[in-house]
């Protein structure tokens, strides 16, 4: 309709550039940046993936059997960082970029050359960080948390401080970008309560990303300032505190964990009305949902603390505040399940991958409300408990979500259909796979197997043996994703069309498909039975 | 706890719903153990409890959520035919489904909240240890004993001999052949274990010497952090002689996962002979210079033969 109507006047004389360097390197294009963040991500997930192999290969069965103590701390310091920052934030800022101007009906992102910056500082850092690995003293080993007085021992230290400043920086920037872009290039029509849920989940995740980024770089200044300029902040030996260094990390480190959850939230808003036929339950409650959760990560941060010791009542504040999370990310799921209520759903891959994300995010969930109750929390701490309970709702919750916007809008970006045989043929890997991996993960923190151990009492062999086995399956499996998306953006025959499901709603399905260089360069005319969300007075 | 009917009525029903998990009580980790160990001291019963609780609450939750889940994904397909309702919005329903986790969540609160105050009161302690953790070996300092100071009693505790030389990376040794009696005891075992008196509250004062460690027995129900330039307290009273095996819980460099616990519980009769045996070898000369090299050399390798002088019980 409105891309149509308005743009079949206008002449393709600035299509993508033709050389690759000016193309990728100098892009200006929400869409090229889109892709390169996506790629980007997707390296770092198989270089974070093959530390995850080889961990789960020296945890196959008790006794060290390939590598010494240290380097595993190094594998499972590495595993976090790059997973963290390299692959899931990055993955979340590359659907935003690409989807958030077509979805809200702008030409391009409000700042396009700092979008280009802050991608292009992304491969430098981790270059930096990952170049530790071969060092001398080898990579940081005291954990992603990097705690003092612990990762003050690190001779790469230096390194990674100056790797994650950079990273801060890179997200600073995409979260500024992010925000100019939606309040101020929405196409006339587009209100901010007929927005899609993902363009509002990345808004709000935008914000947390501003107020907690410098916070963690403040944090890993301070430990290279009492490592290398003789400050004491946090060594007791000088009057310093290392409990101080874990209340200003999690201060950051808690919202971190809903910045990379509350975009995935949004996804699944998309993918689930439209493989439903019907529009999402509660629109309006969604947003509220996202935006108090978004509120009531500021106030949770030390139940990542329980076991350092802290005051009873600062023990029961943030329990209680903790659990009260729970309400509303019940209500986001019960609206999930009531807007498959009465539907006439199919189930196409991106549907699959977002049920699936439905069940095992709430199991991960449900595990968290376990986890909230401090006394329980003495004994679950550190344990592979916490291991199972974040891989889920990271794993089946982020990455799952992050799959299933790559197979709902790959035909939007590539132009052509990808293949469904092979995709539900790595979904359902995935999803058997995953929970071999992480279910039996549980059963071992709840008998008493500590995290980030090498080695472990012949009690836990059969989990770990189990655990492992799931893990090897898994990180095969996403080998068939990788030739997925080689077939549907270069070999795949069969043509998207422009709504390419039946059910999609929204602006990203009027614009041809693959999405042409440019799009919305005039503000497309909207109505609102167009939109995924246009008639809402919930 | 102080929650009596309300608890006591979960508890029940999270016996039933979980009696496969919940019914084997163990000391150490055992193969194939699903759930959490129900602890041998006093206090160690509330997470037990809690934990099975909001399983049971979870569990039943994700029965009904799931379940809806899947008859809708039964009923509401296309290719039976199903077509798309145009509702999305019931402000009944969702006041309900808001009120409800809200009700479950003031219940749990209501419990947690009474387990964790009696864990915080250290109060009426009759026995205080020091727990000190180092890069990567603990070391336990007998403070005080039914009201008197104890003077010079305290060692170092670190991985058994055993553990320590089958755990090198090429050893070609087996990890299951590491035993003591029938129970397998690999990086679970440590030359000197704490010794402790049973039916007595035991107040634990824990730090640290270089980095962040955590004191965790699971048997006590909990785990505390060893912070250098912080003493944090807890306590723990064992209610059975026996022998209790835990590991360090907080990432603390190379050896972490290589500084194992053992606290072997023992009757009044049994520790007072300990103690006094302990006391009158801190009063002979020989014994110093032994336990102060071990205490001045934290960095040096484990793999050092030490003559094992475990006790347990």
């Amino acid at each position: 309709m409105s891309y149509a109507a308005t743009h079949d006047h206008h002449d393709d004389h600035h299509g993508a550039p033709k050389g690759f360097f000016q193309r990728w390197c100098m892009s200006t294009n929400h869409k090229d940046i889109g892709t390169l963040y996506l790629v980007f991500a997707l390296t770092m997930f198989f270089i974070g993936g093959s530390f995850a192999m080889l961990i789960r290969a020296e945890l196959f069965k008790p006794g060290m059997q390939l590598m010494q103590p240290y380097f595993f701390n190094q594998l499972t310091t590495m595993h976090a960082l790059v997973m963290i920052f390299g692959a899931i934030m990055p993955a979340f800022v590359g659907l935003g970029n690409w989807m958030i101007p077509l979805m809200v009906g702008a030409p391009d992102m409000a700042l396009p050359r700092m979008n280009n910056l802050s991608f292009w500082i992304l491969p430098f850092a981790f270059l930096l960080m990952l170049s530790t690995l071969f060092m001398p003293g080898g990579g940081p080993a005291g954990g992603w948390t990097l705690y003092p007085p612990l990762s003050l021992q690190s001779d790469s230290l230096a390194y990674v401080v100056f790797a994650v400043h950079l990273m801060g920086i890179s997200s600073i920037m995409g979260a500024i970008n992010i925000i100019a872009t939606i309040l101020n290039m929405r196409a006339p029509g587009m209100e901010l309560l007929k927005m899609p849920v993902f363009v509002w989940s990345w808004l709000i995740t935008a914000f947390l990303l501003i107020a907690v980024m410098p916070v963690l770089a403040g944090a890993v200044t301070m430990l290279l300032t009492d490592k290398y300029f003789g400050t004491n902040f946090f060594n007791p030996g000088g009057g310093g505190d290392p409990v101080l260094y874990q209340h200003i990390f999690w201060f950051f480190g808690h919202p971190e964990v809903y910045i990379m959850i509350l975009p995935a939230f949004g996804i699944i808003s998309e993918i689930v009305p439209t493989f439903a036929r019907k529009p999402i339950f509660g629109y309006k409650a969604m947003v509220f949902a996202i935006a108090s959760i978004a509120f009531l990560s500021f106030i949770v941060w030390a139940h990542h603390m329980f076991a350092v010791g802290l005051p009873l009542g600062a023990e029961i504040f943030f329990m209680y505040a903790t659990m009260l999370i729970a309400v509303p990310t019940g209500v986001k799921v019960f609206n999930w399940v009531a807007t498959i209520w009465g539907s006439s759903m199919t189930f196409e891959t991106p549907m699959l991958f977002a049920i699936a994300f439905i069940i095992l995010f709430t199991i991960g969930g449900f595990s968290g409300l376990m986890l909230a109750l401090v006394p329980a929390d003495f004994q679950y701490h550190d344990t592979y408990f916490v291991v199972a309970h974040f891989h889920y709702v990271l794993v089946t919750g982020a990455l799952f979500a992050i799959i299933a916007a790559s197979y709902y809008w790959l035909p939007k970006w590539t132009g052509n259909m990808y293949s469904e045989f092979w995709g539900k043929v790595h979904f359902w890997n995935s999803v058997i796979w995953v929970n071999v991996l992480f279910f039996p993960q549980h059963f071992l923190g709840l008998a008493g197997m500590p995290r980030r151990i090498p080695d472990y009492n012949v009690a836990f062999a059969n989990f770990n043996m189990i655990s492992s086995i799931g893990g090897f399956l898994f990180g095969a499996t996403q080998l068939i994703f990788i030739g997925v998306l080689i077939h549907c953006a270069f070999f795949s025959k069969k043509k998207a069309t422009d709504r390419v499901w039946e059910g999609a709603r929204g602006l990203e399905w009027t614009v041809p498909s693959p999405a042409p260089h440019h799009t919305f360069e005039v503000p497309p005319v909207i109505h609102d039975d167009e939109l995924a969300h246009g008639h809402v007075n919930d | 706890m102080t929650s009596g009917g309300i608890r006591r009525s979960f508890t029940a029903a999270a016996t039933l719903a979980l009696a496969s998990f919940g019914s084997v009580v163990h000391a150490a980790p055992g193969p194939w153990q699903l759930n959490m160990q129900r602890g041998e001291s006093t206090w160690s019963q509330v997470p037990y409890h809690l934990n099975n609780i909001s399983l049971a609450v979870c569990t039943v939750i994700g029965i009904l959520v799931f379940g809806a889940m899947f008859i809708a994904m039964f009923r509401f397909r296309k290719s039976r035919g199903a077509v798309a309702e145009k509702w999305s919005h019931n402000t009944m329903v969702e006041v309900v489904w808001t009120t409800i986790p809200v009700v479950i969540l003031v219940v749990l609160a209501y419990l947690a909240t009474g387990g964790l105050t009696s864990w915080a009161d250290t109060t009426g302690s009759q026995m205080t240890v020091k727990v000190t953790g180092y890069q990567w070996k603990w070391r336990y300092d007998y403070v005080d004993y039914q009201g008197k100071p104890i003077d010079k009693v305290g060692f170092m505790s670190k991985l058994d001999t055993q553990s320590d030389r089958t755990r090198q990376l090429g050893s070609g040794m087996d990890p299951f052949a590491v035993k003591v009696g029938d129970e397998s005891t690999y990086l679970l075992n440590v030359d000197n274990p704490l010794v402790v008196p049973v039916d007595t509250k035991i107040r634990f004062v824990i730090t640290s010497g270089d980095v962040i460690h955590s004191w965790w027995v699971p048997a006590t129900g909990w785990k505390l952090d060893a912070i250098p330039g912080i003493i944090n307290a807890a306590w723990a009273n064992f209610q059975t002689p026996g022998t209790y095996r835990g590991q360090c819980a907080e990432l603390c460099g190379q050896d972490h996962g290589f500084m194992p616990i053992v606290v072997v519980v023992k009757s009044k009769a049994d520790f007072a002979a300990w103690l006094a045996g302990q006391q009158a070898k801190s009063a002979a000369p020989a014994a110093a210079p032994a336990a102060a090299s071990s205490a001045a050399a934290p960095q040096t390798s484990q793999a050092a033969p030490v003559a094992d002088t475990a006790k347990q019980g």
